[in-house]
Parts: C-alpha cells; sequence; structure tokens
C-alpha cells in the first residue's frame, strides 16, 4: 500500500533522514521504533508532505506522493494523527472531528462516520459538546485518532499515541490500536513504547540516528537480543 | 428628578442603533485579525472604496440601489482578497511593525488614489431616508436599516463560523495553522477567502454609511479611530467582545452628546478607552 525507497529528508542544511526504504501492505500494523530523536517524526511528517523528501521514492497504492501538495495527500487514503495530539483546542470535540471530515468526499459520510467514531471512543459522544483543550490526554488522544478516521482513511500514521499518558491510558490507547486493527485498518505506529507496540503490531523497523537499523515480524524483534536489551530492558 | 426622560430613551435608543453599526465595523476587523494575525490598517479606507463603489453605481452607472449596494459589497470583497494576495501574503511571517506599516502604507495609497480618481468634493447617492416618529421619539430610518442589516449580518457570519465546514475551518486556523493540511485545508485558501469575507463586512458597512454619510476620499479618517478603538476594547480578534465593546462605546458617545455636546460624547468615549487600556490592556474578553 505505502512504499517508501530510498527517502531522506531533514530540516534546511540539517539532515534527519537518511536513505529509508519502508514498506506497509494493506491491512497490517506496522511500527516504527527508535530513541527520542531518531527521525520517527520526520519520517510521517515526509510521507504526509509536511517536508519535502530531498531523496527518494514515496508512493500510495503505486501512485507517486512525491510531488504531492500536504493537504492533498488526505485524498490519497491517509490520515495523520499528528505527534502531541494537536487538537483545536477551543473548538468543541465535534467541531475537531468535523474538521477531520472536512474534505467534500467525507462530508457525504460524516453522520455515519461519526456514529462509527462515537462507537470507538463513547467518551467523545459524552464530551462531544466539550472544548477539545479541557479533555484529560488521553481523551485527547481519542479524539485526535478519531479525527483521523473521520476522513476514511486507508492508511493510518500514529504518531507516539502513548506519550505522556498514565499507565492505565496507555493500556487504553494500545487496545484502540488492536481493535483498529482488528476491523481492519492499515496503521502504521511510530513508539517509543516497545513493549507494548510490538504486542499489536505485525512488523516493525528500528530507526536510529536516522537510519532504518533493523526491520522484521514483530514477534521475532521481541526476541532479537539488541532489542530486548535497549528497549525492553531485559 | 424626572424619572422618565423621553430625550435619554430616544439617546439611549439612538447608542443601540450606533452600537449595531459600530458592532459591523468591528467584526470585519476582528475576523480577519483573529484569523490572520495581521490588522489591516487601511480596513476604513476599504469601507471608503465601497462607499465610492455603490455611488458608482447608482449614480452614475444608473444602476438600481439594490444592484448597487451588492456591487459595493462585491467590490470591497475583492479587495480584501486581493490585499490578501499580493500584499499581506508576502508580509506573513515579517514582524508586526512591518506588517503595521505595509497596511499603513495602503491606507495612503488608497486615500491617494481615490483623491486622484474621484476628486476631494463631497458625493451622496442622493437618497435622504426620512425620520420615524415613535411615540415622542424621533429615529433616523437610515440608522434603523444600518442597526438591523449589521445585526442580520452579524447573526449570518455567526451560523457560518459555527455551522459550516469552511466556518468550522476558518476558526480552527486561527487555533493551529501548521497542521491544516492534515485535514486537508489549504491554509492559503482560507486566508483568501477569510479576506473576502473582512473585504465583504467592509463592503456591507459600507452600504449602510452611504445612507447617512456624504462620500469623500477621507471619509475613513471618520471611522477608522472609532473602529479600532472597539475591536482593542474587546480585545483585538474577539468578535464576541467587539460585539460587547461596541455597544458600550455607542451608549458613551450617545448618552454622553445628549448630556453635553455630540463632540463631547466622543471625547467621554475616549477618555474611557483610555481609562480602559490601563485598567485591562488586553480589552474586555481578550487574552493577548
Ligand atoms: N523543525 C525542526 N527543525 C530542525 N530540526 C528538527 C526539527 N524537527 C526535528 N528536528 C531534528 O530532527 C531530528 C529528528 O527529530 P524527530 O523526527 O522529531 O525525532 P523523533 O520523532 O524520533 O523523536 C532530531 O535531531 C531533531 O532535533
Ligand atoms: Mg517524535
Amino acid at each position: 500500500m505505502l512504499k517508501l525507497s530510498n527517502v531522506s529528508a531533514g530540516y534546511g542544511s540539517f539532515q534527519a533522514l537518511f536513505d529509508t526504504s519502508l514498506e506497509v501492505n494493506a491491512g497490517e500494523t506496522v511500527a516504527v521504533i527508535g530513541p527520542n530523536g531518531a527521525g520517527k517524526t520526520t519520517l510521517l511528517r515526509v510521507i504526509s508532505r509536511l517536508i519535502d523528501a530531498s531523496a527518494g521514492e514515496m508512493t500510495m497504492e503505486a501512485r507517486s506522493l512525491n510531488t504531492v501538495p500536504s493537504h492533498e495527500v488526505i485524498a490519497y487514503g491517509i490520515a495523520h494523527v499528528p505527534e502531541n495530539r494537536r487538537l483545536f483546542p477551543r473548538l468543541s470535540v465535534e467541531d475537531n472531528l468535523r474538521m477531520g471530515a472536512y474534505v467534500p468526499s467525507a462530508r457525504a459520510n460524516f453522520a455515519e462516520r461519526l456514529e462509527r467514531v462515537y462507537a470507538l471512543f463513547p467518551r467523545m459522544k459524552e464530551r462531544r459538546k466539550q472544548l477539545a483543550g479541557t479533555l484529560s490526554g488521553g481523551e485527547q488522544q481519542m479524539c485526535a485518532i478519531g479525527r483521523a478516521l473521520m476522513s476514511g482513511p486507508k492508511l493510518l500514521l500514529l504518531d507516539e499515541p502513548s506519550a505522556g499518558l498514565a499507565p492505565v491510558v496507555v493500556q487504553a490507547i494500545f487496545e484502540v490500536v488492536r481493535k483498529m486493527s482488528a476491523e481492519g485498518y492499515t496503521v502504521l505506529i511510530v513508539e517509543q513504547n516497545v513493549q507494548q507496540v510490538l504486542k499489536v503490531a505485525d512488523r516493525a523497523y528500528l530507526l536510529e540516528t536516522g537510519r532504518i537499523k533493523l526491520s522484521g515480524r514483530a514477534d521475532e524483534l521481541r526476541e532479537n537480543d539488541a532489542i530486548k536489551k535497549s528497549y525492553l530492558g531485559l | 428628578m424626572q424619572v422618565f426622560d423621553i430625550f435619554l430613551l430616544e439617546a439611549v435608543v439612538n447608542g443601540i442603533l450606533l452600537g449595531g453599526i459600530l458592532a459591523l465595523l468591528a467584526l470585519g476587523l476582528n475576523l480577519v485579525f483573529g484569523v490572520i494575525d495581521v490588522v489591516w490598517i487601511c480596513y476604513a479606507e476599504l469601507i471608503m472604496l465601497g462607499m465610492y463603489a455603490v455611488y458608482y453605481g447608482h449614480n452614475v452607472f444608473g444602476w438600481p440601489l439594490w444592484l448597487a449596494l451588492v456591487f459595493g459589497v462585491a467590490v470591497v470583497a475583492v479587495l480584501g482578497a486581493l490585499l490578501h494576495q499580493f500584499v499581506i501574503r508576502p508580509v506573513l511571517a515579517a514582524e508586526p511593525i512591518n506588517q503595521l506599516l505595509v497596511t499603513g502604507g495602503v491606507l495612503f495609497f488608497l486615500q491617494a488614489v481615490a483623491t486622484l480618481a474621484f476628486g476631494i468634493e463631497f458625493k451622496n447617492i442622493g437618497i435622504r431616508l426620512p425620520q420615524l416618529s415613535v411615540g415622542e421619539m424621533y429615529l433616523s430610518v437610515a440608522r434603523l436599516i444600518a442597526f438591523l442589516v449589521a445585526l442580520a449580518g452579524m447573526i449570518g457570519m455567526y451560523l457560518f463560523l459555527t455551522r459550516s465546514y469552511l466556518g468550522t475551518a476558518i476558526r480552527a486556523i486561527s487555533q493551529d495553522r501548521a497542521i491544516m493540511p492534515l485535514m486537508g485545508v489549504n491554509p492559503n485558501r482560507i486566508f483568501l477567502i477569510t479576506s473576502a469575507l473582512g473585504g465583504g463586512l467592509a463592503g456591507l458597512a459600507a452600504c449602510l454609511l452611504v445612507l447617512q454619510y456624504d462620500i469623500h476620499p477621507a471619509i475613513g479618517l471618520t471611522f477608522g479611530p472609532i473602529t479600532f478603538m472597539v475591536c482593542v476594547m474587546g480585545g483585538l480578534g474577539n468578535m464576541i467582545g467587539g460585539f460587547i465593546a461596541a455597544f458600550i462605546f455607542a451608549q458613551f458617545i450617545s448618552v454622553g452628546g445628549f448630556f453635553l455636546h455630540i463632540e463631547w460624547g466622543y471625547v467621554i468615549a475616549f477618555v474611557f478607552f483610555i481609562g480602559m487600556m490601563f485598567w485591562r490592556p488586553q480589552g474586555i474578553l481578550g487574552s493577548k
């Protein structure tokens, strides 16, 4: 579905991503793990075209993404839940979800998708009139995921959905990811919570200092000595 | 002491009517500032051009009044979009002071253009609406119309901003511009539409003012300062604050003018404004 071949990117003269190749197949949940500053967020930003790739090829369902304007990426079926949730704090929960359905093709399905999001996150239905900025961290993350689902994406990009949340809330978020996988969503998830994400992912890539160091099936990586030592604390 | 003074009541009612038009004047400026974070110093000059547009439509081209009024709104809406595209957009990332200087430059430019193109003599569209007597009070029909249309315009804008996708995007972009593309929204397009809307509101104000005032190239100076004061007092960019401030200001002018002299009404309003700026520099509802 999504394919990156030898992609490099950075900020000005600073290169953050080197020669990265990665693939996500339909129906898969793929994790990108790695320490702070490894380039995980940069990777998702490149895919969403928020920053340019300085080299390499990106395709979504065999169509090139390389020169697509960032606001048209959503039309390729890609929805991005950004780092730190980035809700519109002074819009209600429902208006945030409405923004997720902004593109004309999504507006027609607004009511039906809203019901699906509310079924997935009953808390959002209770809080639909509340300003998003007043939600708890976990609720904000659910709202941000719900907002992305409103566009009816084929591929969901999640940037550290568990960051900064209490352990019990982290569990709930990964439960949601598991549920979405089960429902057939294709997910590319970036995480530092390696322990948890390797339990929900089918495959994973290890990104360090802008380079892919390892990749493989999630259950295999869980048994990998280097990963055990550096990321699982075993 | 007299419990019920009909002239005082008349002043209060006139203040409410004036408040409506002031609120409309403030709305366009607040919309643009709230969304784009740039102050259109030349806002009142756009209104001046809108008044000329109505005059040319009705009195020079001989169109029916309604068409000339629609033309006035359309001209200023287009001017708002052009202002954004060619003047604001290049300085979006610049320091606020530079943005002020640029739009301030447009102010003088528009005044000069109007002077060259239309001359300095006063023009009016030749329509003088009657006074309406309600009980023992006299109310200007032009002011009443202005009040009602301004109110309708504001309600329409409120519904648009709260009920439509585009309106929601306009509110959202002022809160987090960088992620708008992830919603499938082109931020430049939203800015352009907002500028056209701000211009359209200025055009609507022009249509209402042209019923009451003569037109000349410096007429912007009559409305500009008071509009900025209303916006600043309400909290720049805060549309509801601007609405409240407009009615407070209008009462100072109208009732103050009733007790003293109409010029004193403005003086009192200014003094109140200065006092407010010491007490609450961020405005009634502002946070900045
Ligand atoms: N906007 C930016 N400008 C300059 N450098 C940046 C910017 N964002 C991230 N970086 C740098 O790029 C590298 C990768 O960052 P990032 O992709 O955010 O890592 P991660 O998400 O894995 O923590 C880091 O060294 C970071 O300092
Ligand atoms: Mg990150």
